[in-house]
């Protein structure tokens, strides 16, 4: 892979000299500890210190609310074509948000093709940060503390400049627009870059085991830690709201005030909603939270790695640190683990 | 971005409304676009996304069979906003509808074999397919045999295109009432599962194929495994909730299936590897 070198006092003028490639979106300080993707005039607004942002990048190819169609009686069904084709970088994107992405990749592609979604995939760049975890960060567990492909550029802290890998053509193109801010990289550079891995390989607080979960898993189908899990849940839906792979979605139409031409709208759901499972008739095939929340675990954890060969979750730690009633993932796949074990 | 698209419902107009019983109607539609209508094919226990504009979508099974094409048919219960709005449209309204989704019947591996079909209530409806398309290719199917139980009379679906059945040399047409109070019902009486004792299975070349309300299902299953039919030859036809039709919105998902795209029919061997399934 290509690599070069941008001194970290030439970054702000590398991201002020990409406007031909589309609006700049970087993390942004909402508060002291709260940071959001969202789209800065200058490249001084964006928050290098970001960690964790509240909501991942998915919002920008999966939108919180979206139109799917607007119909007429006289029309039928037509799909909105603007807003779809938005240029954007986003920059800032750390390598367990770059996975989620890549999951969600997975399931908007395949047989079925979600034209929403790849529009606006197609449309962004991405420029990857790397970072140092925190005690609720445990992506190295899920194997996605690093990632190879996912990115445009990926810019990795090597003290006084940043290291740059350039993933695709197009990234290259980026690079090049501006080259004279590169310089190549030299001995020093690689061994910066090295002794910063290991670092980081070292700075995990948690550990998760995850290679025979699926097979815990089903053991644990009965347990009783998912009705105790139940008690506690609020039902309130934040864990799959800020997950970068949490991708259920509601499809509502809305009439306009002519009563004839209105909306396909879709919107982020949760299975953790109490009529997730709601079907006509009043039957609900997960009425009970322990229900629900046993749904969300195996289908990340257990159902997804049978579909696709691996766990849906990137161990970002969002989940963890927005649930308001204090349930931890960790926690939870640590307590199934061992139990009978105490 | 409307014909790449797989969210796009494509108009089709009302061709025909046969009511069936109460507040059940078979809807006949035809596409407006000619090369969605003569192209438009599916497999028996396929469903498709039925659109009522200005109201929401919801999943339907195909109850026509594919070796009938030009017309796509749905039988419908009304039951909420969606089915009610379908009720109040009229002959030459049109619909959106997309699909056909979901796997259906494995045709190809039932060819050759006994087919015992096994309905209760509105679970004619994706058997209707596999029941026309059986007879459609019967020199392909050995023995068919079909067995459908209503609670009375009144409640039997396509009740006189499967009366007419009853004396087809090559069907075994078993229709039964739970109660028959006026005295006017020509064939059996009693629930699905006191038909079995009329019937000889031979586990090694038969196919049961069973869509029914849940409580139907373990009955039927306990009768069907008595009989030593293998956890795999017994294929059901199961609902969830849906949105997208298509593995996207999540909502269908049990264990590690999608009912959506596993399903909606999943062999009895499936069910007991999916604890929520049945
Ligand atoms: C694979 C499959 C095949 C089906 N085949 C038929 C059929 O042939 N004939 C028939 O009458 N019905 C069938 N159903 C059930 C039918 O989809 C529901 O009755 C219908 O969605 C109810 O919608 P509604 O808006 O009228 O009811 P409401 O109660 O107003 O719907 C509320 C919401 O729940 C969803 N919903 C409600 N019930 C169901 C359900 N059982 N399955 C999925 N989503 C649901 C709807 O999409 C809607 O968004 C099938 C369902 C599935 C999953
Ligand atoms: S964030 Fe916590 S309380 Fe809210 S639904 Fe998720 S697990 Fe339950
Ligand atoms: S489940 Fe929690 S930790 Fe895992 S990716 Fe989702 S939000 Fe992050
Ligand atoms: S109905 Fe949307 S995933 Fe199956």
């Amino acid at each position: 892979m290509k690599m070069v070198k941008l001194q970290k006092k030439n970054l702000n003028a590398f991201l002020a000299g990409l406007e031909k490639f589309g609006d700049l979106h970087g993390p942004v300080r909402r508060d002291t500890n709260d940071f959001a993707f969202q789209k800065v005039d200058a490249p001084e607004q964006i928050a290098h210190d970001c960690l964790r942002t509240i909501l991942p990048p998915k919002k920008y190819f999966t939108k919180p609310v979206d139109t799917m169609f607007t119909f007429s009686e006289a029309e039928g069904y037509r799909a909105p074509d603007k807003d779809l084709h938005t240029k954007i970088i986003l920059f800032g994107v750390h390598p367990c948000d770059i996975h989620g992405i890549k999951i969600l990749d997975l399931v908007f592609g395949g047989q079925y093709r979600d034209e929403y979604y790849f529009a606006r995939r197609r449309n962004a760049i991405v420029v990857g940060l790397d970072c140092m975890p925190d005690e609720y960060c445990f992506c190295r567990s899920t194997g996605t503390d690093f990632t190879e492909d996912g990115f445009d550029l990926f810019l990795s802290d090597i003290g006084s400049s940043y290291l740059v890998r350039v993933g695709t053509s197009l990234g290259d193109d980026i690079v090049l627009e501006t080259s004279t801010l590169f310089q190549e990289i030299g001995d020093t550079d690689r061994r910066a870059y090295k002794r910063r891995s290991a670092q980081r390989i070292n700075s995990f607080e948690v550990e998760i085991h995850l290679e025979d979960l699926p097979e815990i898993m089903d053991l644990e189908y009965e347990s009783r830690i998912w009705q105790e899990l139940g008690d506690k849940c609020l039902s309130c839906g934040t864990c799959s709201m800020v997950c970068p792979t949490c991708y259920c979605y509601d499809v509502v139409d809305q009439l306009n005030l002519d009563a004839k031409s209105g909306s396909r709208l879709r919107r982020w759901d949760s299975c953790l909603f109490k009529d997730y499972a709601l079907v006509a008739g009043g039957h609900n095939f997960r009425a009970d939270r322990g229900s629900r929340i046993k749904n969300r675990y195996f289908h990340k954890q257990r159902g997804f790695v049978a579909q696709f060969g691996r766990p849906s979750c990137v161990g970002c730690g969002r989940c963890i640190v927005s649930c308001p009633a204090a349930i931890s993932l960790v926690d939870v796949l640590t307590k199934l683990r061992s139990r009978g074990n105490e | 971005m409307n014909r790449e698209n797989i969210y796009f419902p494509h108009l089709a107009q009302i061709t025909r409304i046969l009511p069936q019983i109460e507040d059940h109607k078979l809807f006949g539609l035809t596409f407006v676009d000619k090369s969605m209508k003569d192209n438009f094919s599916y497999r028996p226990g396929q469903f498709v996304e039925l659109s009522i504009i200005g109201t929401g979508e919801a999943p339907i099974s195909i109850s026509s069979s594919p070796t009938r094409p030009g017309t796509v048919e749905l039988c419908v219960r009304r039951v909420g906003r969606v089915t009610n709005a379908l009720y109040n449209l009229e002959r030459d309204d049109l619909v959106g509808i997309r699909g056909p989704y979901g796997n259906g019947f494995p045709v190809e591996e039932l060819e050759g074999n006994n087919l015992l079909l096994v309905a209760g209530g509105l679970g004619m409806a994706p058997l209707r397919s596999l029941l026309w398309y059986t007879l459609d290719n019967r020199e392909r199917f050995e023995d068919v045999t079909l067995m459908y139980g209503a609670k009375i009379p009144d409640e039997m679906l396509f009740k006189y295109e499967l009366l007419s059945l009853l004396d087809r040399p090559d069907l075994r047409c078993m229709l039964t009432v739970d109660k028959d109070e006026e005295g006017i019902w020509p064939a059996h009486i009693g629930v699905v599962t006191t038909l079995f004792d009329q019937i000889e299975i031979d586990p090694s070349t038969t196919y049961a194929a069973v869509c029914g309300p849940p409580v139907m299902y373990r009955f039927v299953l306990e009768e069907l495994l008595k009989r030593n039919l293998s956890k795999d030859r017994i294929l059901m036809s199961l609902e969830r909730k849906m949105k997208c039709g298509v593995g996207k919105c999540g909502h269908c998902a049990i264990g590690y299936k999608y009912t959506c795209l596993d399903g909606p029919i999943f062999t009895y061997w499936d069910a007991i590897n999916l604890p929520e399934l049945i």
